[in-house]
């Protein structure tokens, strides 16, 4: 132990480390998505909110020198692509599946077009906590070294829960996306009510991708984000639209990608590929699951397109 | 929220409608109504489909704008431009859907309601003020209880309960009873009737039901075609009167009288299971035996389990386990077994199960036989002259009103599109026929049309099953009732035996 090799423990470590590093984009990507799919609405283009959150706060964050400016700036462009979104979905017959893959698209496209010149300089990251102190063992505080960030996303998920049952806001989302007819006999828009579920989880999701350029792994780059804001749209339903059960999936989800390069680190180098494809392999395998064709799913907003 | 500066008057308050006209387009829906509702009094608002009531009642709570003519509440015009105003004057209204939140409690669906939700809602107050309130209510609810998981008879409690927790003193019920056991709408009505006569409440109820009329109402408009057709104390009119005054000089089909006996068993139903979508057990190992020349009601609240077995009969839904038999032989519900056993369904809410909305009526008629001859050659190479001549007879053989063939049927009004299934399902020789309420929503003219195709198949020899949720319908063409309950089959006499209150009582699970 005392040069500092802990063996075969190397990699439980790691995926813990992991679970926290790799999830936080999840986790804010896929409450933000909550948010929007407990009103009754389906973002897709989460994906390209993420890239350009994670463009704009690198952008931001190396303009002025101040990394949580940038994450602002990530929030800010991620509600004004939500607004868009919603925007775009309040015309009568519009699709917002279609819309979301059509944002998705466009949100990507623009932060590579804008973000070339940011592939070169360094912009200054996010600090950690240090929650490893304890420890001599160097693995142990690399892993426990934790942004600030994730420590919000994992206070978020209980304050939503809470949020879903006692405010007032909460009450309104879960009407407009259990049954619009009961939203408007109340005298409510359904469509503002869906405009500012959208722009909310456009700005949680902006904050998702700012983690990625600013903290971990910590660059601007065009292959920052390998599909984490779309497994996450796919992770909402896997928790039943339950911010707790979101919290909990993305932990797993972080824990499962980081399996490969975990296994590499002790030097299982069979199967690398395979072991990164883990989350992917997960989604399919619990989907496989949890669905089937007899059924609706529990718990899915009742106006929810894909659902209805 | 105040609209203008005297507070609502206290107690129940009337409401007139003066000189009513609505335009949409060309359509003249309302034409110069007058309703006058006065204070303290139970008004019923008759008239068929189509007949303006829901336009009517939609001026008064400002969903819509009239074209001319004004409302009074409390004898002061007031100007209605949206429900929230309605609202501030003590008007309220329960619709004929429910409006309230499935996936949510029967407590957050109240507090919901209010105008004043508080930007934190601190529950352990508001269950308190929740208790006290129903504590002076004469209906029980759960106020703790998911409402997709409370009978369709407390929902319609929660709606009524909801209008008066927001203190409502004016109430409009949209057909109130549709989805309750006679017993309940008695219950509700009754209570209802009572605040009225203590000066608490008034009450507008728009309904088709004359029963209800004769029990509770103190007066009556009846409305036709968007003109007001008749108007006065209900005790001085009868049942006969109010019906002839609604439908007018229009001619009704007359039914045939019910001949011949049940034969051989037809339709055999054996310990049949069906989920529902959340997979819960829906329908529960129901066994049944339809005979030719009989028809069987299955009678049941909404909700029992009698979509789940319709949808199984018609191939929409698979059974988990049992059997179905037709004619003795094993049948699953594909195109072949159909078309051998001359298999023919009404579903309910037939726009949806039944029609392909965008195409055309011609096209929806020929769906059973599109591609077979005369309608097609060789299997595969449609003839479309042959499916307008066809379409052209069953539009006038079953009177459907449409302006072509070519008009996509989801153009069509409710009655015209249950016609155009009637035209395509019965127009061949039938020897199943399942129906599931084929009349929902319709008009007299309708459902006389469609009462007597279905005892005219029934005296050709078909083994009829109608599912029903009017006890009304099914007492008058049903040889047999079955009651359905929680997706059994809870009770079944000879329909000339059945004793009402019995049924009743098996309907609402007792």
């Amino acid at each position: 132990m005392a040069d500092g090799s802990i063996g075969l423990w190397t990699v439980p470590l790691a995926v813990l480390g992991g679970a926290i590093r790799v999830s936080t984009p999840f986790l804010f990507v896929s409450l933000g998505e909550c948010i929007t799919e407990r009103s009754g609405r389906i973002n897709l283009g989460l994906e390209g909110t993420l890239v350009m959150g994670a463009m704009s706060a690198y952008g931001i964050s190396y303009l002025t020198g101040s990394p949580w400016l940038g994450v602002l700036a990530a929030g800010i462009t991620g509600a004004l692509l939500g607004a868009l979104h919603a925007g775009i979905c309040s015309l009568p017959r519009v699709n917002d599946v279609a819309v979301g893959i059509a944002l998705m698209l466009f949100g990507t496209g623009l932060a590579f077009y804008l973000g070339k010149p940011l592939i070169e300089p360094t912009a200054p990251r996010l600090p950690a906590i240090d929650f490893g102190w304890w420890s001599d063992i160097p693995q142990v505080r690399a892993a426990l070294r934790v942004n600030v960030l994730f420590l919000i996303g994992v206070a978020l998920a209980p304050i939503l829960y809470w949020a879903f049952r006692t405010t007032r806001w909460g009450l309104l989302i879960r009407t407009a996306g259990e049954s619009s007819d009961a939203a408007r006999a109340m005298g409510n828009s359904v469509l503002l009510i869906r405009l500012r579920a959208t722009m909310v989880g456009g700005f949680l999701a902006g904050i998702g991708g700012s983690f990625l350029s600013l903290f971990y792994p910590g660059s601007w780059n065009e292959g920052l984000s390998s599909g984490q804001g779309i497994t996450a749209v796919a992770l909402v339903i896997f928790a039943r639209w339950d911010p707790m059960l979101c919290l909990w999936a993305s932990l797993a989800f972080g824990g499962a990608a980081a399996l490969g390069p975990a296994l590499q680190s002790v030097g299982v180098t069979s199967g690398y590929h395979l072991f990164n494809a883990a989350p992917y392999i997960l989604t399919l395998a619990i989907m496989i699951i949890t669905c089937s064709p007899k059924r609706t799913l529990t718990g899915a907003p009742a106006e929810l397109s894909i659902t209805r | 929220m105040i609209i203008g500066e005297p507070p609502p008057p206290s107690g129940a308050f009337g409401v007139d409608a003066i000189a009513m006209t609505m335009r949409f387009g060309d359509f003249l829906a309302l034409d110069n109504v007058e309703l006058k509702v006065r204070p303290g009094s139970f008004h019923a608002l008759l008239g068929e489909n189509g007949a303006g009531k829901s336009t009517l009642v939609k001026c008064i709570m400002g969903y819509y704008h009239a074209t001319e003519g004004d409302i009074l509440v409390g004898d002061r015009e007031q100007a209605i431009a949206n429900p929230k105003d309605a609202h501030a004057l003590g008007l309220g209204m329960v619709y004929q859907h429910f409006t309230l939140v499935p996936a949510m409690t029967v407590a957050e669906n109240l507090v919901l309601a209010r105008d004043d939700v508080p930007p934190v809602v601190n529950w352990t107050n508001e269950m308190k003020e929740l208790e006290a309130f129903l504590a002076r209510m004469p209906f029980k609810v759960p106020l703790g209880a998911k409402v997709s998981d409370i009978s369709a008879g407390e929902r319609q409690k929660c709606e009524i309960l909801k209008q008066l927790y927001l203190k409502r003193r004016f109430l409009i019920l949209d057909e109130p009873t549709s989805v309750l056991t006679p017993a309940e709408a008695d219950e509700v009505l009754g209570m209802l009737r009572d605040m009225v006569v203590k000066g608490e409440l008034t009450i507008l109820m728009i309904t088709h039901k004359f029963r209800e009329v004769m029990a509770f109402a103190d007066d009556v408009t009846i409305l036709r075609r968007g003109k007001v057709a008749g108007a006065g104390k209900v005790s001085e009119l009868t049942p006969d009167a109010m019906a002839r005054t609604m439908i007018g000089a229009e001619e009704l089909t007359m039914q045939p009288a019910r001949t011949g006996e049940a034969g051989r068993a037809r339709l055999e139903l054996e310990k049949v299971r069906a989920l529902d979508d959340a997979g819960a057990v829906a329908v529960h190992d129901v066994s049944l035996t339809v005979r030719a020349g009989e028809i069987v009601g299955i009678a049941g609240v909404s909700g029992n389990g009698q979509r789940q077995l319709v949808e199984v009969l018609a191939g929409q839904r698979e059974a988990e386990s049992g059997e179905v038999r037709v004619a003795g032989a094993s049948y699953h519900a594909n195109r072949e077994e159909m078309r051998r056993h001359r298999m023919s369904l009404l579903p309910e809410e037939p726009l949806k199960n039944a029609c392909v909305g965008g195409m055309s009526v011609a096209d929806n008629i020929a769906f059973r036989e599109f591609d077979r001859a005369p309608f097609a050659s060789g299997g595969w190479w449609l003839n479309r002259s042959a499916f307008r001549d066809d379409a052209r007879k069953k539009i006038a053989q079953y009177k459907i009103r449409t302006r072509t063939p070519e008009t996509p049927i989801s153009a069509l009004s409710g009655g015209n599109v249950q016609r155009a299934v009637l035209a395509r399902e019965l127009a061949g020789d039938v020897e199943v026929l399942i129906a599931a309420n084929p009349c929902f929503g319709l008009d007299f003219a309708a459902v006389a049309q469609i009462h007597a195709e279905i005892m005219a198949a029934r005296n050709r020899g078909a083994a009829v099953l109608l599912v029903s949720e009017d006890l009304d319908e099914l007492l008058e063409l049903s040889d047999r009732l079955v009651v359905m309950f929680h997706g059994e089959f809870v009770y079944e006499a000879r329909t000339s035996e059945a004793d009402l209150t019995v049924v009743g009582r098996h309907m609402a699970g007792h």
